[in-house]
């Protein structure tokens, strides 16, 4: 098991199914689609394209409003699934971008610039 | 042999602010009001359905109902989905009914909502729809989640931040007949492009209030004074968390509704009154099109021809909806199922459309993530 910024670690990972290729992003330990419990934890490569985006105003909480406003985006990886993550102010949908890793709200979260 | 399963009664509080008023406080005011609009007793009762409370969050919030309205009924459960729960809820009356597993199920729902806690702990506590480890701790909200399908959807269809605006000028406009209707100050287009920004594409006046309210309905096997049934009931289940969405074009909603239409027998084209989940106006504006009222990306144009008015060709949420009526919880979604049984029989006041023979309901739960469809129908 390869740890992922989840856990503190600088970088994204997913779940790979040698059984029927699919690729996964948040970890089961099965295949969702095929049902293999031969799943692969790999690294993702931080690339893909922006799924969408949007600017957030309004936080959750007092202490994360101090970030606010922060982009959040949907990007489909390159590996072939898809992640929530933070992208840099005015990216836009369909912008090929490489995720990078910052603090927000005291841990550690991907944010994905333009490349 | 099936029995036909039939609106009976129906009870609607007014949403916003109920004072002091707690979670079984607004049930029971809704119960009582349903029972009595159905001209039935609690000891009528023999199947209870009830949702979840934000503000009551407990492992058997029907057997505390039960206790506290003074209900002992052979069935009752609580069921969770989100802003779809109450259309399931009242689906799997209609089933009950129809199995002979009771005769008169009482549909109950309330919520303090806004007067039970503090705003951001209604925000954290509805992100939680969102996935523990990979969204929440983005600082993710409801908004947040909407305006990524809102977004993708208005990038993919050519749409306009003013086409979305259109759905709230008229929630607001119809909410301004409703005396019970949380927010009924008229609003123009220019004050929707003018409210402030949440999370972009979504400003607030995109979004729809957090209220106190309650609704309950009774499903029976006898028809009320207007004998209106459920005609059919579908569902859709294609992901839950937004991150997990393959199409954006493919949310579930057209499989819910057509499940729906098969279950009763009947064409899209037959529906003469709709009432659809609008937590968001892009949340209304994607639903229309994806069941298929609208063409693809034409949802906020055909408001602004009429097209949803009540005097247009398919009178759309007449009591103002999530966006102006309130949003309590699963009491929101009830609201409009109220609506449209009041509409079916013929006792919407001034709000009543010509012939609302057959009727359309749809709520989404989560992100758009759980659909529930139903058929409703005046038999004459």
């Amino acid at each position: 098991m390869i740890a992922d910024w989840t856990r503190g670690a600088p970088r994204l990972t997913y779940e790979y199914c040698p059984s029927c290729g699919a690729a996964q992003a948040f970890p089961r330990g099965f295949c969702a689609r095929c049902g293999s419990t031969q799943v692969e934890t790999r690294e993702a490569s931080g690339l893909g394209t922006v799924a969408s985006a949007t600017e957030v105003t309004r936080a959750p909480s007092k202490e994360l409003q101090a970030y606010a406003p922060y982009t959040l985006l949907l990007v489909d990886l390159d590996e072939g699934c898809s992640v929530m993550a933070h992208g840099e102010t005015g990216l836009s949908i369909g912008a090929r971008v490489k995720a990078g890793f910052s603090d927000f709200g005291g841990a550690m979260t991907p944010v994905f610039v333009a490349v | 042999m099936s029995r036909t399963p039939y609106l009976r009664g129906a009870g609607l509080l007014r949403f916003g602010r109920h004072e002091g008023k707690s979670t079984l406080d607004l049930m029971s005011e809704a119960a009582q009001a349903a029972l009595d609009d159905a001209g039935l007793k609690r000891g009528d009762v023999d199947g209870v359905v009830c949702g979840y409370s934000t503000t009551l969050p407990h492992l058997m919030l029907s057997s505390v109902f039960c206790e506290h309205f003074g209900l002992a009924p052979s069935y009752a459960h609580s069921l969770q989905l989100g802003g779809a729960t109450g259309l399931a809820m009242t689906a799997l009356a209609a089933q009950l009914v129809a199995g002979g597993a009771a005769k008169n199920v009482l549909v109950v729902a309330g919520e303090n909502r806004a007067t039970g806690q503090s705003r951001d702990a209604s925000v954290q506590t509805l992100a939680q729809v969102g996935h523990p480890l990979y969204e929440v701790p983005l600082g993710a909200t409801i908004p947040a989640y909407y305006a990524l399908v809102a977004a993708r959807y208005m990038h993919d269809h050519g749409i306009s931040e003013a086409d979305l605006a259109e759905f709230a000028v008229l929630m607001r406009a119809h909410a301004a007949t409703h005396p019970g209707a949380h927010l009924r100050e008229p609003i123009a287009l220019a004050d929707v492009m003018a409210s402030k920004p949440i999370a972009s594409p979504l400003k607030l006046l995109d979004c729809c209030p957090v209220s106190d309210g309650g609704a309950a309905v009774v499903v029976s096997c006898k028809p009320g004074a207007q004998t209106v049934r459920i005609r059919g009931a579908g569902q859709a289940h294609q992901h839950q968390h937004v991150s997990a969405i393959r199409n954006f074009d493919d949310l579930g909603a057209a499989a819910s509704a057509a499940r729906a239409f098969d279950a009763a027998g009947v064409t899209r084209g037959d529906i003469r009154h709709a009432a659809i989940y609008d937590s968001f106006t892009a949340t209304l504006a994607i639903l229309l099109e994806e069941i298929g009222f609208a063409g693809r990306g034409e949802a906020g144009a055909m408001a602004r021809a009429g097209h949803f008015a009540r005097f247009g060709a398919l009178p759309l949420n007449l009591h103002g909806g999530l966006l102006s009526y309130g949003h309590c919880g699963v009491g929101g979604a009830m609201a409009h199922l109220v609506e449209t049984f009041l509409q079916c029989a013929q006792r919407a006041g001034p709000r009543q459309v010509a012939d609302p023979a057959l009727a359309f309901i749809h709520a989404d739960g989560g992100v758009m993530s759980a659909h529930v469809s139903l058929v409703m129908e005046r038999v004459r």
